[in-house]
């Protein structure tokens, strides 16, 4: 049976990680390829790396931080922040990144994803969307509403709205070729009080890829609920693993016992 | 030390071989990336990765005049290692991109997942271990393993399945006879556990019988 994965998802400025500082058994705990091992001995499933360099050098850096990493860590690595053109995905998977996210330039230019797709294979392309509730927050609970909850698409880092319906983006961006969604709520994320299931949920129903839930992952109920009811196939999770409060051996321990398809 | 073989990967112009590199690399030995024929008929072990579309993989070989190779390397029982598309692209005929003939060693149809599974069967999943082949020497039972892909290989000679992943339905995720494996799951992404299937098949060079075809060959 597939088993549901657990992605540490690491934020690289200019090189450096720029959360999780509180890593003690680590010599150098801002150093990606550092805590690429860690995560990768630890057992996570998979690795998401997000570069937020501004710079042109600092990307050059990127593309070399991926090949050490992929010198020394044997599972599947997702590079994605900055991506624009064919090119820098090109330059990111020939680094040895498995997967490349993109989430602007798609939006901007959605042909971007049938021209990776093509190029490089659909298991290649992750789309990247990062989706704000439009009728409220939180979701009114015992509601006689029959409006349904609709989220919209947001780009450049969650600062510009765009008007898209982040569910039809998700389908439109499968049909274009996406492999995968990588999917954020931007109102979960931070305030560590659980995922937006029913977004995740509503994203999963709509596309035919696995998606990942991101965002909001607080505890371990919050990972089993986005998984079970939330019908996430991944989740990604930062500062609850980065800053210690659970490891992967805990979540994964938990999440089996709970019955979730789990690696161990 | 480890003794020194000689490892190609054929390199089909499809792009990414670093990973299967860095595997190998990381065991000790320094493999050769190349796409002529001279150089695979050399090698002690021959690795052929799965990047890309099976209709570009094919034409790209016969391209490069390498597809009849590969089928030499095959019958005369060299160590063989193909992973993803490099186990589909063996078998007669892939459903991919409409209906492309395969390099057709071994009868059988790729077929694609069937509607309802979310595709690509993308993550960690167990292989179901059937026999006792080499390539599984200290590898428990049921080990996950990581697999992308959306096709899968239908093998008609079914005492050539080595092992069986269940995703909608059970089909073969590792494929052996003699001295050719070919996995549908990446071992080189696929942890410590992957590492000891590159390990495991480095290993089938020792055996007699490869060993005597590449003395002769030498």
């Amino acid at each position: 049976m597939l088993t549901k994965r657990i992605i540490p998802c690491l934020d690289v400025k200019d090189g450096r990680v720029v959360k999780g500082k509180s890593f003690i058994n680590l010599q150098d705990a801002g150093d990606p390829v550092e805590l690429a091992k860690f995560y990768y001995t630890e057992g996570a499933d998979e690795l998401v790396f997000l570069d937020i360099t501004a710079t042109p050098e600092g990307r050059d850096t990127m593309v070399n931080i991926v090949e050490r990493i992929s010198m020394e860590v044997f599972m599947p690595l997702t590079v994605g922040g900055g991506l624009r053109t064919i090119e820098d995905m090109r330059r990111m998977l020939m680094a040895g990144a498995d997967k490349v996210s993109v989430n602007t330039a798609a939006v901007l230019k959605p042909t971007l994803i049938r021209e990776g797709a093509e190029k490089f294979g659909s298991q290649c392309i992750v789309i990247a969307i990062d989706a704000k509730r439009l009728n409220g927050n939180p979701p009114p609970t015992n509601t006689q509403q029959v409006d349904p909850p609709r989220w919209e698409v947001y780009v450049q880092s969650g600062q510009k709205p765009t008007g898209i319906d982040a569910i039809d983006w998700a389908r439109q961006a499968v049909e274009f070729g996406a492999g995968e969604v990588l999917l954020t709520s931007m109102d979960a994320d931070g305030h560590r009080a659980g995922y937006d299931i029913e977004l995740t949920c509503a994203v999963a129903k709509a596309t035919a890829v696995p998606v990942i839930a991101s965002g909001g992952a607080g505890n371990l109920v919050d990972f089993y609920q986005a998984l079970a009811n939330g019908k996430a196939d991944a989740v990604l999770a930062a500062s609850i693993l980065h800053y210690g409060t659970h490891s992967i051996t805990e979540t994964k321990k938990y999440l089996a016992q709970q019955g979730i398809p789990i690696r161990i | 030390m480890t003794e020194q073989k000689v490892i190609a990967i054929i390199d089909y112009g499809a792009g990414n071989l670093r990973s299967v590199v860095n595997a190998i690399s990381r065991l000790g030995y320094q493999p050769k990336v190349t796409n002529r024929a001279a150089e695979l008929l050399a090698a002690q072990l021959v690795v052929l990765p799965g990047v890309g579309a099976a209709a570009s993989c094919m034409a790209n070989l016969q391209a490069l005049g390498i597809d009849n190779t590969i089928r030499q390397l095959i019958t005369e029982n060299r160590p063989f290692l193909g992973i993803c598309l490099g186990l589909e692209i063996l078998f007669t005929a892939t459903e991919e991109g409409g209906k492309h003939e395969c390099l057709g060693i071994f009868p059988g149809q790729v077929r694609k997942f069937p509607v309802g599974l979310k595709i690509p069967h993308m993550g960690w999943n167990q292989v179901k271990q059937r026999g006792n082949h080499p390539i599984f020497a200290g590898i428990p039972d049921s080990t996950n393993f990581y697999f992308v892909h959306s096709y899968y290989a239908e093998p008609e000679d079914k005492s050539m399945i080595a092992g069986e992943t269940e995703y909608g339905v059970h089909f073969s995720s590792i494929i052996t006879r003699d001295n050719l494996v070919a996995t549908q799951f990446h071992p080189e992404k696929s942890g410590e556990i992957g590492l000891k299937i590159y390990a495991n098949f480095i290993s089938l060079a020792d055996r007699r019988d490869s060993g005597r075809l590449n003395m002769r060959r030498q």
